[in-house]
């Protein structure tokens, strides 16, 4: 295979990369604020962007709608945090909150695919049209990177740099000691989950330009993008954007080089039980020690 | 008391399939099926609380062993089922070691991880002369023996009967003596449990196994039952089912399987008449309204149900009635 | 014998003929699930799961049966079209084609989706000896008389599609260099057999042949190594949402092979429009039913019958999307063959009347093009129309094949 072949293969890599990162960092997001991973995530990004499109639908603005789709989105997640997780937080019910997840999952996929039906919609870009680099990028995509390093920004300034930030942090890492020093964790908690909610209608807005809206957008994105973010370090924003960067790179150079097309979703998996069993904290993540 | 409820339920059970017709008879072998599967989930997540959302990817190794053995080698349908446990032991074995440095909501997203992937290595081409890949294996449904004047439901409900009490049976011996303690111990407090000499790594993988043997083993008898197995029999919507099961039916009890196994089969059909539209929401709802209200599911509820009615009868006397 | 005798005797034997020779009104006879007022048909159809899109075939039946209701009937019966969902799991198909047949006591299985699951129930089917009519998948396998007599399929079938690609890449191109991309799984690989079927000995034109999965978000990747390969002529064997990043990809990166597109995706609305009109143009598929977004159809009478029906039946349906001309060109031909099976409404004479249907031209069929069975020929529709996108329609070319 030429070297030209490799480079438009680690191109195209870098651009399907792109979509996992931008949802990678939701689910950092959520990890960082709540040591949960939400398996609704992807669900709940794709119910967000459907909100948009109807409300471009109305007549709305790219710009005006993709604001208030966030604004939505927001309250979305802290009233779902209030009234569906809440309830579980305090008595470390495992079981009970994946089950909760597993639930939303399949009400967002249903309602959507009820309300919007099934067939292909077209979400618009608010990127110039033009492609670059021989036509291998679109303008879409450059946007998408630029919008993915923009949100990495926000999200890493808001955690190392903002009271707020510090506070959320600090409930999810110790929730007594922080109840203590007068941090109101259970909203802690809501705030994480609607800023995650936020972010993962980012990255609805941004990916559905590229694979076409409907309801199961998202369903096999979210595996690889965990796997994106397990891999650079899930309690780290900038780890996971490079794990998400990576994953699609690295599924795409597997792919085509060494086990063939079929099997992604097993380098997925793959990928997610060998970082988790060999080095959980990820390449960038902090590792945790438990003392007994 | 005991003995004599689960007495009256089998012969209950046997009497069924000349009751109904075929087809209930069909779906109460199916209801046994899902039992088995949901058994080995519970003894995995509610006794021993390692995670799994990947139970349906045993359930189609084992569904395939049988397949693969029937539709190739000619095997005779029933002893596919202890080589079905055998590979499901192995593979379940096997994943439980890794596993056994996750904890929580990460083994969760590592077993939902595998079977997601499952269809996909199912439909590979390199292993698709074996496994017919994405057309799957068509395979016959096995004749009463001996003459006996059964048609095939019958027959293979009652096979069925057969191996689900056995499997129950086991399970129940193994819960209650020195390794079902220590199982519930790891549960509860792993650390006190080490300390105390148990081989933790050793018995969290063994219970891994003896789970995913368990789903095999459904996952056979599902094989057989239905005469077919095909990647797309496996998408994750079965993992999700069986862990809604379990959680509905109760995870922390034996008996909660069989509750779990009717809900997994029945409510579909229910969901259908409220809206077609929507099915897979209304399922999602009844999960999210259970753990408010029904957390330890239908056999928890029911236990706690009959204890308070016991406490009423005996009056309430913590001396009299006894411990629960 | 006296001469009144004689008479007598004569009389009898005349009504007796009489009634032996009369119309067949006066001899009814019914299998299960058929009754003087009622005729039961059973479906199975994906409204849940992944493959939830085509659910719309299931509506779309329904509001057929329920105008051909509010019209009269089939033969002053009421059709009674009970659905149920089977979420693309075998599984669950045979549970619930096992309820239709045995509980609800159906005449017949119509349109059940999706190979894995009529793979699934076709020894069933032949079992208990119940029509499996018209399914809805173009695998080549359903038209098999012989093996299989009461399972029939409708679509033309994938491989034939296929051929008539490859003859026209050999009649056209024959220098050129193929790239194909296609799902890995049967209907996928179904194509790809009959277009290497068609090539024969010069299959060795296929430069490059990739996979994706379902489960990919894009088919981007792929598309770059099309590219790459240097091929001329592109076969895409992609569903609705691949198909559109397909066309889209390729137009980007600036690769204009000749582009055979499948017919499942050939929708102007659904897939064309995605991708983009002008990344489209040039795109060649081959058609049987009219496209409800191509307005060359839109002064017909089918057509406008069709929307009417659309319009009263399904308001909330959009009129883009393809599966609801699907639904009601085959409802139509379900509704052919329980007509021609009159009072004799049993399970063998409704095959016998599936595999007894001459040039049958049902609504939304394109022109040219009509339905023929018989008792060695399982296939219903076997033409198609090749035809060239030009940005606003499909121009058809070359006239029917496969007639």
């Amino acid at each position: 295979m030429s070297v030209e072949a490799f480079f438009l293969q680690v191109l195209s890599g870098l651009a399907t990369g792109g979509i996992y990162a931008s949802l990678a960092l939701a689910v950092v997001m959520i990890y960082k604020a709540t040591h949960q991973v939400n398996f609704a995530q992807g669900e709940m990004a794709m119910f967000s962007t459907y909100i948009a499109w109807q409300l471009i639908q109305w007549g709305i603005p790219y710009w005006g709608a993709f604001l208030l789709t966030i604004a939505v989105s927001f309250v979305g997640g802290v009233v779902i945090e209030r009234t569906v997780i809440r309830p579980f937080e305090a008595r470390e019910a495992v079981l009970a909150v994946v089950t909760v997840f597993i639930g939303l999952f399949l009400i967002l996929n249903s309602m959507a695919g009820w309300t919007w039906e099934y067939t292909l919609k077209s979400f618009p870009s608010p990127f110039p049209k033009q492609a670059y680099l021989g036509g291998y990028l679109s303008g879409h995509q450059l946007g998408l990177f630029g919008v993915v390093l923009a949100t990495l920004a926000l999200v890493y300034v808001f955690f190392r740099f903002t009271p707020l930030g510090l506070a959320m942090r600090a409930a999810a890492e110790s929730p007594e000691s922080s109840r203590l020093v007068g941090i109101r964790v259970s909203w802690m908690l809501a705030l994480g989950w609607g800023l995650a909610a936020a972010l993962g209608a980012v990255a609805g807005m941004m990916v559905a330009p590229l694979v076409f809206l409907e309801p199961n957008m998202m369903g096999f994105v979210l595996i690889y993008a965990f796997a994106g973010a397990l891999l650079g370090g899930i309690d780290n924003p900038w780890g996971a954007v490079i794990g998400g960067f990576a994953m699609g790179v690295l599924e795409n150079i597997m792919g085509v080089y060494v086990v063939g097309t079929e099997l992604k979703l097993t380098i997925a998996l793959v990928i997610i039980v060998g970082v988790l069993v060999v080095r959980p904290s990820g390449i960038f993540g902090r590792r945790v020690v438990t003392r007994v | 008391m005991k003995v004599l409820g689960l007495l009256a339920v089998i012969a209950v059970a046997t009497v069924m399939p000349f009751v109904l017709g075929d087809y209930r008879t069909f779906q109460l072998t199916l209801v046994m099926v899902y039992a088995i599967a949901l058994l080995g989930l519970n003894i995995l997540t509610g006794f021993n609380g390692q995670f799994s959302l990947g139970h349906g990817a045993f359930y189609a190794i084992g569904s395939y062993t049988a397949a693969i053995l029937m539709a190739h080698y000619n095997v005779p349908y029933w002893a596919t089922l202890p080589a079905a446990a055998l590979v499901c032991l192995a593979a379940g074995f096997l994943f439980g070691l890794p596993a056994l440095r996750l904890e929580g909501l990460f083994l969760a997203l590592a077993t939902l991880s595998l079977a997601v992937a499952m269809p996909s290595i199912l439909k590979y081409r390199g292993i698709g002369d074996l496994t017919g890949g994405v057309q799957g294996l068509v395979l016959f449904k096995p004749e009463a023996p001996f003459g006996l004047p059964l048609n095939q439901d019958q027959w293979l409900y009652f096979f069925t009967l057969a191996v689900t009490i056995v499997m129950f049976v086991l399970a129940w011996n193994l819960l209650r003596g020195r390794v079902g303690r220590a199982i519930v111990a790891i549960r509860d407090q792993p650390i006190a449990a080490r300390a105390m000499g148990i081989n933790t790594a050793l018995y969290k993988s063994l219970t891994f196994g003896v789970s995913a043997l368990y789903a095999g083993v459904a996952g056979a008898l599902g094989a057989i039952a239905i005469q077919f197995v095909a990647p797309d029999s496996f998408q994750i919507g079965l993992s999700f089912a069986f862990l809604i099961g379990a959680v509905i039916g109760g995870i922390y009890s034996i008996a909660g399987a069989i509750f779990g196994a009717f809900f997994v089969l029945f409510v579909p059909h229910l969901s259908e008449g409220i809206s077609r539209a929507a099915p897979q929401a209304i399922f999602g709802t009844f999960l999210i309204v259970f753990m408010f209200v029904m957390p330890v599911g239908i056999a928890g509820f029911l236990r706690l149900a009959s204890a308070w009615a016991r406490r009423r009868i005996h009056g309430n006397s913590p001396v009299r009635g006894g411990a629960t | 014998m006296t001469s009144r005798q004689k008479w007598l005797n004569g009389l009898a034997a005349a009504v007796a003929m009489a009634l032996a020779l009369g119309p067949a009104q006066a001899q009814k006879k019914y299998g299960p699930g058929a009754s003087d007022t009622e005729i039961k048909i059973g479906n199975v159809n994906p409204y849940s799961g992944p493959a939830s899109a085509y659910g719309s075939i299931g509506k779309g039946i329904d509001a057929y049966f329920k105008m051909v209701n509010d019209q009269g009937g089939i033969n002053g019966r009421k059709v009674t079209f009970i659905t149920l969902d089977d979420a693309y799991s075998p599984p669950r198909t045979v549970e619930q084609v096992r309820r239709l047949v045995e509980q609800e006591q159906v005449l017949l299985v119509f349109q059940s989706l999706g190979t894995p699951g009529n793979t699934a129930i076709q020894k069933y089917m032949q079992a208990r000896k119940v029509p499996q009519l018209f399914v809805a998948t173009g695998a080549t396998k359903w038209n098999d008389p012989k093996g299989n007599p009461w399972t029939m399929g409708w679509q033309p079938n994938y491989q034939s599609e296929a051929r008539a690609y490859a003859a026209y890449v050999l009649k056209n191109h024959p220098n050129a260099k193929i790239g194909v991309l296609y799902q890995n799984d049967d209907y996928g690989k179904d194509y790809l057999k009959g277009f290497k079927d068609g090539l024969g000995g010069k299959a060795s034109m296929i430069v490059s042949e990739v996979t994706y999965e379902v489960t990919d978000p894009t088919v981007d990747s792929q598309i770059v190594t099309l590219k790459g390969s240097g091929a001329d002529v592109f076969f895409n064997i992609t569903t609705p949402k691949f198909a559109a990043q397909a066309i889209r990809k390729s137009h980007e990166i600036g690769w204009k092979p000749v582009h055979l597109l499948n017919n499942v995706s050939s929708s102007i609305d659904n897939v064309l429009k995605p991708a983009g009109l002008e990344a489209s143009k040039g795109i060649i598929s081959s058609l049987y039913l009219k496209e409800a977004g191509d307005p060359q159809w839109h002064g017909d009478a089918d057509y406008k019958e069709w929307l009417a029906w659309m319009k009263k039946y399904n308001p909330s349906a959009s009129p883009s999307d393809a599966f609801y001309v699907y639904a009601y060109a085959v409802s139509a031909t379900m509704h052919q063959v329980l007509k021609q099976a009159g009072n004799e409404l049993t399970r063998e004479n409704i095959m016998r009347q599936a595999a007894n249907l001459k040039n049958v031209k049902v609504p939304m069929l394109l022109p040219g093009i009509t339905i023929n069975t018989s008792p060695s020929d399982f296939a219903p529709i076997e033409a198609v129309q090749p035809a060239r996108f030009d940005g606003t329609r499909y121009v058809p070319f070359g006239g029917v094949l496969g007639q």
